[in-house]
């Protein structure tokens, strides 16, 4: 049985901690075993262990699909937009460049593009995505909103996101302080905002 | 003689290490398992669940557990790969012997003819030197069944007192001085305590990176809207969001809870009914701390006074707390002081054995708790007893059917084994799942004291860069190989099931120690036909003891999901936190929460002393070593998985930009880092992440990538713990690669 329609997948950044066993967990999938969906960021090592993963997003109109010349890429009845199908995909690379999130990747290798399908095979068997499984602290979250919401209190999700001129609409949330309170994530001014996190000269003694 | 039969490079390319990666390099790992075993990870000490799929007599995947309570199918990156160790080209399956004219320099042999040559060594030796001049060093990732077999093996069967262990390097200064404070060495309170708590304070410990799963407590106690403290040189994964950090000086962490307590008493933030009630000791530390004055706390520390004055609000006012160190405060030459004068801040505000109200040390090893209980350690039998209490020897002497007349005395701890060797008093060695070449200080002594033995024998299931020197070489088992009971780092007792057999003529090690004691024809004691029998003569030799296992069966083990000792009976349920009222206390019997006879906890005197080797002219900077994320202990197993490898390939140095610009090192050169025993070259990481006068080189590497070869023997006094943590070193840029850059790969 599949997981219920009231089980989504919430990424919460400020949590992640950089160990990459979402990455390891992702490429131990059966249908692309060697290959992880998932990029785990550091947003600059010289400054910070900040880091942030990114799943796909799951638009609600996809922008790879959009600028698909090959019609390749499909988003499901249940909203999760999957790996290109390989007897149209062209291996153009137009999806990987578009995706405002950065998520496919061209695997030259088999030309074909491949990105996350948020575990299609473990929830279509009642199974959370592997990723959100395993990560040990929480920065990836699959469950109802109940739950993250009782466990989450500073936090909220959003499923917006601004780029520009362009708006999108996810499947996927992010967890964004409630301090900051906004229903939009402004992805490109968030672009020139300092990392976040303790600044070693602080507290030291000079 | 153990001197390295051939090169190390030669060595190296027979043996490995070498990687090994799920698809196309190896084995198929997409077929559907024959089983799924439930089991625990075999690497650090919080022991999460995982299911194991097993095909054809091959761990091939794995799949998350999550039922299991303490990681709910959580797992860090070692958790997700560690079935890679499985099947691997470099795994011993047959025994060797040191052969110059062998590819690698060992030949493979029969195992039996291996085991009788073991015998005939350790009976050559003992019968011309005597029965101390040969030692064992085991291991707190065996599971208790072997680690209680290790300590009967070498008192009962060799009657040596030499034995030690590598928890040494790891558990000991938070051991003693939790016996000192609370008369029991285990974790207070279980983690589900962390999130109840208003204040989380975390000294000296890479949690993150170290003990990942405890992230998700500590998180969740930041959601519940808890302040969280942080004491470390470096700006962690788990620092980097804390509430208040605390950039400590390396070595400096007395002074910091001494100061912390200072201004506790000063405004009165102490639970005076609590401390008159339940501690002793309080007025000689209170007078202590006097002179830990803010400023003076700053100047030592290099910590800010309005940091410090914060942290102290913060702890003193709070109403629940959990504070818990690791590595960071015991790695130390005064290891035990520093863990004392965090038990001091704990006690004076009161907040112990409730609800919400935790202390823990974070267990570094998969079997760190329970491999410190049962007498693999120089001064202790089983159940926590002490090998120099005349009561406590009778007891296991008449368990092992023997005279406590025969039961050796205290023997040396590991480093002082090596001195021992150096002085000749030690002539032969046996080690098991411990890997001093690369994990003690000062590692180059190491080295040379192995060439000195007359005999050495590894069991080991990858040649480790130990076992390299070694005349035998014994096939044993990996964690999946066998079954048995570990205890995690919340003292929660929980079931290692077997899923595979060993390869070849690899042996689960209990049969191979039984297999050496009939070679030596001393089987009485040491025929045991499964871990199970083990384990019930080890309930039996704990019962009474602290670290009482009576009432724990596998079963209840299994209906439980874990048993949290002490569990005396069989209707006894286990005990999650310690010292609350009514809980189990075999010592105190009803008078008090704490383990001594009054109930009381004590409080002791934590006096600041600088690190063993303060920096100067010469070396003015001060080192301090540790893990990764991707990597575990010495890197034996870690170091031959691909994809933990691809993660983080080598060692680098990690230096304030500050720092950098003085020596002109930019971030990728080669530079070279130098103390008065040895020196490492290794590629800079310019990091603002860490302190401007220390330097950062995690441990896991071995040969001239071992940053051990740096490192300091200095040990505290009281734990025999080493100072891993501080020593004075000296940085400079080279203009090209060192040697090794051409001939080796990453991991090796």
């Amino acid at each position: 049985m599949p997981v219920p329609e009231n089980h989504e997948f919430f990424i919460d950044p400020g949590r992640c901690i950089g160990c990459q066993a979402c990455v390891h967990a992702c490429s131990e999938c059966d249908t692309h075993r060697g290959h992880s969906m998932i990029h785990l960021d550091f947003v600059d090592r010289a400054l910070t262990t900040q880091t942030v993963p990114v799943i796909c997003m799951h638009c609600d109109s996809p922008t790879c699909a959009e600028v698909c010349p090959a019609d390749a890429i499909k988003r499901s009845e249940d909203g999760v937009v999957q790996t290109a199908r390989k007897p149209r995909c062209i291996a153009c690379n137009n999806c990987v460049l578009a995706c405002p999130f950065g998520v496919p990747k061209m695997k030259a290798d088999f030309e074909l593009m491949m990105k996350c399908d948020m575990c299609y095979d473990r929830t279509s068997v009642g199974k959370k995505p592997m990723c959100a499984t395993v990560c040990p602290s929480g920065a990836l979250y699959f469950g109802t909103r109940d739950q993250i919401e009782s466990l989450r209190r500073a936090a909220t999700p959003i499923n917006q996101f601004r780029f520009g001129e362009q708006l999108i609409h996810t499947k996927v949330h992010m967890m964004v302080p409630k301090s900051r309170g906004r229903e939009i994530v402004d992805v490109a001014a968030a672009l020139f905002e300092a990392p976040v996190g303790q600044d070693m000269s602080l507290n030291i003694l000079q | 003689m153990a001197t390295l039969p051939v090169s190390r490079l030669e060595t190296i390319q027979r043996f490995g290490p070498h990687l090994s990666y799920p698809a196309g390099m190896r084995l198929d790992t997409a077929e559907d398992p024959d089983k799924v075993v439930k089991t625990h990870c075999c690497f650090c000490g919080q022991q999460c669940g995982i299911q194991l799929k097993v095909k054809d007599n091959v761990v091939i995947g794995f799949e998350p557990w999550e039922e299991f309570p303490f990681n709910q199918g959580m797992l860090c990156p070692k958790g997700v790969r560690r079935y890679l160790q499985g099947a691997h080209p470099d795994r011993l399956t047959t025994a060797y012997r040191r052969d110059a004219n062998a590819a690698g320099g060992f030949s493979p042999m029969p195992y039996d003819a291996a085991v009788r040559r073991v015998a005939e060594e350790i009976d050559r030796i003992q019968s011309t030197h005597g029965a101390d001049a040969f030692a064992v060093l085991s291991g707190a990732s065996l599971t208790t069944e072997k680690t209680y077999l290790m300590g009967k093996f070498a008192r009962m069967c060799l009657r040596t007192a030499n034995i030690d262990y590598n928890g040494r390097l790891c558990m000991v200064s938070a051991g003693a001085a939790n016996k000192k404070a609370f008369g029991i060495d285990r974790s207070a309170n279980p983690w589900s305590d962390i999130p109840k708590a208003e204040v989380v304070l975390i000294a000296g410990s890479n949690v993150a990176e170290c003990s990942p799963i405890t992230t998700n407590y500590v998180w969740q106690a930041r959601e519940n809207g808890a302040k969280v403290i942080v004491v470390d040189p470096r700006i962690t994964p788990i620092a980097r969001t804390c509430d208040l950090f605390l950039p400590v000086k390396p070595g400096r962490d007395v002074a910091l809870f001494n100061g912390i307590l200072h201004l506790m008493i000063e405004n009165g933030w102490i639970d005076q009914r609590f401390i008159e009630q339940f501690a002793v000791g309080f007025d000689a530390v209170a007078e202590h701390v006097r002179q830990w004055t803010p400023r003076q706390t700053a100047e030592v520390t290099g910590i800010t006074e309005s940091a410090i004055r914060q942290a102290a609000e913060w702890w003193g006012q709070a109403k629940s707390s959990f504070l818990m160190h690791a590595r960071g405060i015991e790695h130390h030459s005064h290891g035990v002081y520093n863990v004392l004068s965090t038990i001091n801040i704990v006690l004076a505000s009161g907040r112990i054995g409730r609800e919400g109200c935790g202390y823990a040390t974070i267990t570094g090893q998969a079997n760190g708790q329970g491999g410190r209980e049962h007498g693999q350690k120089c001064d202790q039998l089983p159940g926590l007893r002490d090998i120099e209490n005349p009561e406590h020897r009778a007891y296991i002497a008449k368990i092992w059917g023997i005279s406590p007349d025969d039961l050796p005395g205290k023997g040396v701890d590991a480093y002082e084994i090596f001195r021992k060797i150096d002085r000749g008093e030690i002539r032969g060695l046996l080690s098991i799942c411990f890997n001093p070449k690369v994990s003690l200080p000062d590692n180059n002594f190491i080295g040379r004291m192995l060439d000195k033995l007359d005999f050495y024998v590894a069991i080991d299931f990858f040649l480790s860069e130990s076992a390299h020197q070694a005349d035998i070489v014994l096939p044993g088992s990996l964690q999946e190989e066998d079954e048995g009971v570990v205890t995690s780092a919340e003292g929660r007792v929980i079931k290692i099931n077997k899923c595979v057999d060993p390869p070849g003529e690899a042996q689960q090690d209990w049969r191979i120690i039984q297999d050496i004691a009939a070679g030596l024809g001393r089987s009485r004691g040491f025929t045991f036909n499964e871990p199970r029998e083990i384990f019930d003569e080890l309930r039996r030799a704990s019962a009474g003891g602290i670290a009482d296992y009576a009432g724990i069966t596998y079963e209840k083990v299994e209906r439980q999901l874990g048993v949290f000792w002490p569990c005396p009976m069989d209707d006894h349920p286990g005990t999650p936190r310690l010292f609350e009222h009514g809980s189990w206390n075999p010592v105190a019997l009803g008078r008090g929460p704490f383990y001594f006879p009054d109930g009381k906890a004590r409080f002791n005197v934590a006096t600041y002393t600088p690190p063993a080797e303060d920096v100067d002219a010469d070396y003015p900077l001060m080192l301090t070593t540790g893990r990764v994320v991707s990597h575990f202990l010495s890197g034996a197993q870690t170091r031959r998985i691909g994809p933990l490898v691809d993660q983080y390939p080598e060692p680098r140095l990690e230096l304030h930009p500050q720092l950098a610009e003085q020596l002109s090192i930019r971030d990728g050169d080669w530079a070279t880092v130098e103390s008065r025993r040895g020196s490492c070259t290794l590629r800079a990481q310019v990091v603002r992440t860490i302190r401007p006068d220390t330097v950062f080189v995690p441990y896991h590497w071995a040969g001239a990538k071992s940053i051990n070869q740096v490192t300091i023997a200095a040990q505290d006094p009281i734990s025999k713990i080493p100072e891993y943590k501080v020593c004075a070193v000296r940085v400079r840029r080279e203009a090209s690669p060192p040697a090794y850059a051409q001939q080796l790969e990453p991991q090796q």
